[in-house]
């Protein structure tokens, strides 16, 4: 299989009247680390959310593993192997540490089963220590990595991690991106939407960077370091 | 009153609350988990009586009429949803207000061509006929004992189902974050119909298993109606052990309110104002805690 898992081609959504995406093209591969770049208001979680089926593009197509799923539910996206972290975590708090990662527990739509409720705790030994917590009670990063946790436990083949780290201190965040790493490692694929340059571009194996809703730039995550002055003109405040 | 007829009371009272628990208990999860305010909810009781009634003289047997009546009222609540109740999530509780009153007109419009506008009774069905002897005059109907233990069951099985199942964690998790549990793959219009059809056939079988203790007829679900939604409102809106306690209290206070004797300042307080004493209750309640008992913090 040489198909791209997600494959979005000339996507343009509107949100009312404002044109956010101007027909952008996004594409991963198996086992790829994307990072997709962008100050904010850039269009990179509507981007998201147009491959997710929360929001529908007006014209584009979005194809996972070969199937155009334009038009499709955000559960239907997700059953076909595409977790989320959205932007601002949506954990459950009004369930607990334990009932928010089962709830979500399901084999992946190609059989894969890796991710158990154990693997997921072996991962985040927080978790573990605050089982039986409700899920409002934990700290941002705590609660952070319950939101990666839980997605984990749909065992997908896509993740899309959006600001996992924003608002995190640095210690924290250091947690995420090591848990990022272990991820990649496991095969899945990623799209890491981050503001964080250096962070990013360490990890990722390609990256895209938007600007006012349009790819200013596509290409490997060497070659965007080898060029500060893109980063400078296109990400830098 | 002497401790036999306190006793008879005391078992009517706690009857009369588990059966508003089970009209009520689908109201406030529709109302907490999905933000409906479904005004028909009485129509899905007064239903589930006629159809007990017209049922058991088709089949020829109660017992029989139970289920297909269940079955026949989870397929309803499964078709208003949809033709109905889903247009109304997105929408202001105006718009809820308008249409599940339209939705009262209607069945009682139907009701009223298919069974007619005469009072019905259903008599009790064989084995529990008979009464239990509490003193020598005294005796309580073995029915309404089974209605009781019926609803303690069923109580205990929805807690069950809402706190300990998977499908219960995606109920609550919907009331929480409704586009989350979508990316995880959860198809949560699938979990809104099936609460929607769960609460209407809650609403039917209170209705079915009461009709054999009341009479069926026009109009009865207006009564249970408001009655219900005072359940919810002590109880906390959305909080099914809310429900039960409050239930439970209306229960005690309406059914000894009825029979009280109390004279302030040469005035008979009870029985004569016992018509108000649910809602005596219920302003107390607000005044105490505006959110109901069980209720998040407004």
């Amino acid at each position: 299989m040489t198909e791209p898992l997600i494959d979005a081609r000339g996507i343009h959504t509107y949100y009312g009247a404002s044109h956010v995406l101007h027909g952008v093209d996004l594409s991963l591969s198996r086992g790829e680390t994307l990072g997709l770049m962008g100050r904010n208001g850039m269009g990179k979680t509507t981007l998201i959310k147009s491959i997710l089926g929360v929001v529908r593009p007006r014209s584009g197509t979005v194809k996972i593993k070969g199937a155009d799923m334009t038009r499709s539910a955000p559960h239907r996206v997700a059953l076909a192997g595409i977790a989320c972290v959205p932007e601002g975590r949506g954990i459950f708090p009004n369930l607990s540490v334990y009932e928010n990662l089962v709830m979500a527990a399901r084999t992946g739509a190609e059989g894969r089963s890796d991710w158990s409720l154990e693997r997921v705790l072996h991962a985040f030994p927080r978790l573990r220590e605050r089982i039986h917590h409700g899920g409002g009670q934990l700290s941002g990063g705590e609660q952070q990595m319950l939101t990666i946790g839980r997605a984990l436990m749909t065992n997908p083949d896509v993740l899309i991690l959006d600001e996992a780290t924003e608002g995190l201190a640095p210690l924290i965040s250091k947690e995420i991106w090591r848990i990022v790493r272990e991820i990649k490692a496991s095969g899945i694929a990623t799209i890491i939407v981050d503001k964080n340059f250096k962070a990013v571009s360490a990890i990722s194996d390609r990256c895209v960077i938007l600007v006012k809703g349009a790819v200013v730039f596509a290409g490997t995550s060497e070659s965007l370091r080898a060029e500060p002055s893109l980063h400078e003109r296109y990400l830098g405040v | 009153m002497d401790l036999g007829s306190f006793l008879v009371q005391l078992l009517n009272s706690i009857q009369y609350g588990l059966l508003l628990f089970l009209i009520a208990s689908g109201l406030t999860l529709v109302f907490g988990i999905m933000g409906v305010i479904n005004l028909a909810h009485g129509s899905f009781y007064m239903i589930g009586a006629y159809l007990a009634w017209s049922l058991t003289a088709k089949i020829g047997s109660f017992w029989l009429a139970l289920p297909v009546g269940i079955v026949l009222t989870v397929a309803l609540g499964m078709l208003m949803e949809w033709l109905f109740i889903q247009k109304l999530y997105a929408r202001d509780h105006l718009y809820q207000v308008l249409l599940t009153y339209g939705l009262i007109l209607a069945f009682e419009e139907l009701r009223a061509i298919i069974w007619g506008n005469d009072v019905h009774g259903v008599t009790v069905p064989a084995p529990f006929t008979g009464s239990i002897p509490l003193t020598e005059t005294l005796s309580y109907p073995v029915y309404r004992l089974w209605i009781s233990a019926v609803v303690v069951v069923l109580a205990i099985a929805m807690y069950f189902l809402i706190q300990r199942t998977r499908l219960g964690m995606m109920i609550r998790a919907g009331a929480a974050n409704r586009e989350m549990v979508q990316l995880l793959g959860i198809n949560i219009r699938m979990v809104y119909r099936f609460v929607f059809a769960f609460g209407v056939a809650l609403a039917a079988f209170a209705g079915m298993i009461s009709a054999p203790v009341s009479s069926v007829f026009p109009g009865m679900g207006g009564q249970v109606l408001i009655v219900s939604f005072v359940v919810v409102v002590i109880g906390g809106i959305g909080s099914v052990k809310g429900a039960l306690v409050a239930a439970i209290l209306i229960g005690l206070v309406d059914t000894f309110g009825k029979v009280t004797t109390l004279e302030i300042a040469g005035f008979n307080v009870l029985p004569e104002l016992s018509g108000m004493a649910t809602y005596l209750l219920m302003a107390g309640v607000l005044l105490w805690r505006p959110e109901g008992i069980f209720g998040k913090r407004l």
